[in-house]
């Protein structure tokens, strides 16, 4: 069974661009697309440690605020060195205004 | 200005030292770093990638290569090609380093494709394994200027002073890189390379130098048949004199700071410059705001100083300045290795990350 838990409400975050939501002792990514489509992911870069949350949305992009590596947040698969290893997604869905995630 | 030194005994730059494991045992490697505070939405607008600067910057880049190339072959073997060759080394010698280092964090152009183009061109004329030198740089802003992990120090202590200061000219180092790209071609890699370029890159760090070493012996074998040595005027030896520029502004980065800190504000010099200089650079001269924010443009960085500057040391106001602070630097550093120059910040600043400065890390029996 999905568990879906409340991360934020849709106006948090601007489109194309992302917030850090953080719980149960685990980081995500949650993403507001161009397309008006809410994402979520692990939060850290699987390069080095660095949270994704200060890095920069470019269509359906997310780039690393440290070593530029990228992602494709829909997929996780990683584009672009020195990201090698892809990044974890998570189901995501907007009801009411508000964005879900299902952390399971 | 004040003066600090670091206890941290003898050094082992080797990444696969001694120093190495101290940096992740003390939690030096992979660190959080000090960054100035920035509004996301301000952020968001230095981060902004846009095609326009670099392409004009490229067409003018192209123009002066072809233009100081023509004038070379067409005046060659009279002294009116020594300006040409002047204008070409430069452009092929030294601003090869920062359209590099800019296309290598996909940077400069919004286009992806833009970014590898000029990087694998720009990586050829620099001597530089494109591979080995994207994740050795990834590793430079990781940990710069920790000893033992990053692969990028250029002053290791004590100051090796001629040795760096020969690089002006520098034939001993394009002979190591070419050596280095010879080593990747026979499928060698070192352990340093090893440490840094993930096991999964490897072949493709040897197929690379096999690209470059095919190109150059190309170009020798044009020079024999030809019997003349332009060709290698052209391709080559333009890494040799025209680096000049490249070495004068890469000394200014981080010459006679701190090493092993977290803040780089204390490890990295931003420095103002004449306009061709930065064209040239790129505006790296702006390297604390560069190494605190590397997906700020470099056409964005004056705009991103002027916010944080107020929290960043004094810029040195010309390269002469950057050099007399390096050079008196240097001659403390020969006599304590231990010595790095602390720069006052205003008042305005938030103050230095003090954890790692005074930390008894001596090696066991130092």
């Amino acid at each position: 069974m999905p568990e879906w838990i409340r991360a934020c409400a849709e106006t948090d975050i601007e489109r194309e661009d992302l917030i850090r939501f953080d719980h149960a002792g685990s980081t995500y990514a949650i993403y507001h697309a161009p397309d008006g489509q809410f994402y979520a992911t692990a939060g850290r870069c699987t390069h080095e440690d660095v949270h994704l949350c200060d890095g920069l949305v470019m269509g359906h992009l997310i780039e690393c605020p440290k070593h530029n590596g990228q992602f494709d947040y829909r997929t996780g698969e990683a584009k672009r060195a020195p990201v090698c290893v892809n990044l974890r997604t998570f189901p995501v869905k907007a009801k009411d205004g508000l964005v879900f995630i299902d952390v399971d | 200005m004040t003066t600090a030194t670091i206890p941290v005994g003898q050094r082992d730059y080797s990444l696969v030292g001694a120093d190495s494991r101290r940096a992740v045992e003390i939690g030096l490697a992979s660190a959080e770093w000090y960054h100035s505070q920035v509004p996301r939405a301000v952020m968001k607008d230095l981060m902004k990638r846009t095609d326009g600067p670099a392409i004009r910057d490229t067409i003018l880049w192209f123009a002066l290569l072809i233009g100081g190339a023509w004038g070379g072959i067409y005046f060659w073997g009279t002294w009116a090609a020594v300006p040409f060759f002047i204008v070409y080394g430069v452009i092929y010698g030294s601003s090869c380093d920062s359209r590099w280092h800019e296309c290598g964090h996909g940077t400069a152009f919004k286009t992806a494709w833009m970014n590898d183009v000029i990087y694998q061109i720009a990586s050829f004329m620099v001597i530089r394994n494109p591979v080995t030198w994207r994740w050795s740089h990834a590793r430079h802003h990781t940990d710069t200027y920790i000893v033992g992990r990053d692969a990028e120090i250029a002053w290791m202590r004590p100051p090796r002073t001629l040795m760096n200061f020969l690089a002006f000219f520098d034939v001993i180092g394009s002979f190591k890189s070419l050596q280095i790209l010879l080593r990747n071609a026979s499928g060698r890699l070192s352990p340093d390379e090893k440490d840094f370029i993930p096991q999964s890159e490897w072949g493709r760090t040897v197929f690379a130098a096999r690209v470059h070493m095919a190109i150059y012996a190309a170009t020798v074998v044009t020079a024999l048949w030809m019997q003349s040595w332009l060709p290698l005027f052209l391709i080559g030896f333009p890494r040799i004199y025209g680096c000049w520029h490249m070495v004068m502004c890469g000394h200014l980065q981080h010459a006679g700071l701190a090493e092993n800190v977290l803040d780089h504000r204390l490890n990295s010099r931003t420095v103002y410059m004449n306009p061709i200089s930065r064209y040239i650079y790129w505006n790296m001269n702006y390297h604390i705001e560069h190494h605190m924010f590397p997906m700020v443009p470099y056409h964005a960085l004056p705009r991103l100083h002027a916010l944080i500057k107020d929290d960043l040391p004094p810029p040195n106001p010309s390269i002469l300045d950057g050099y007399r602070e390096i050079l008196a630097s240097l001659r403390q550093q020969k006599i304590d290795p231990e010595y790095y120059l602390r720069k006052e910040l205003p008042p305005t600043a938030r103050p230095y990350r003090e954890e790692f400065h005074n930390l008894d890390i001596a090696r066991p029996g130092t």
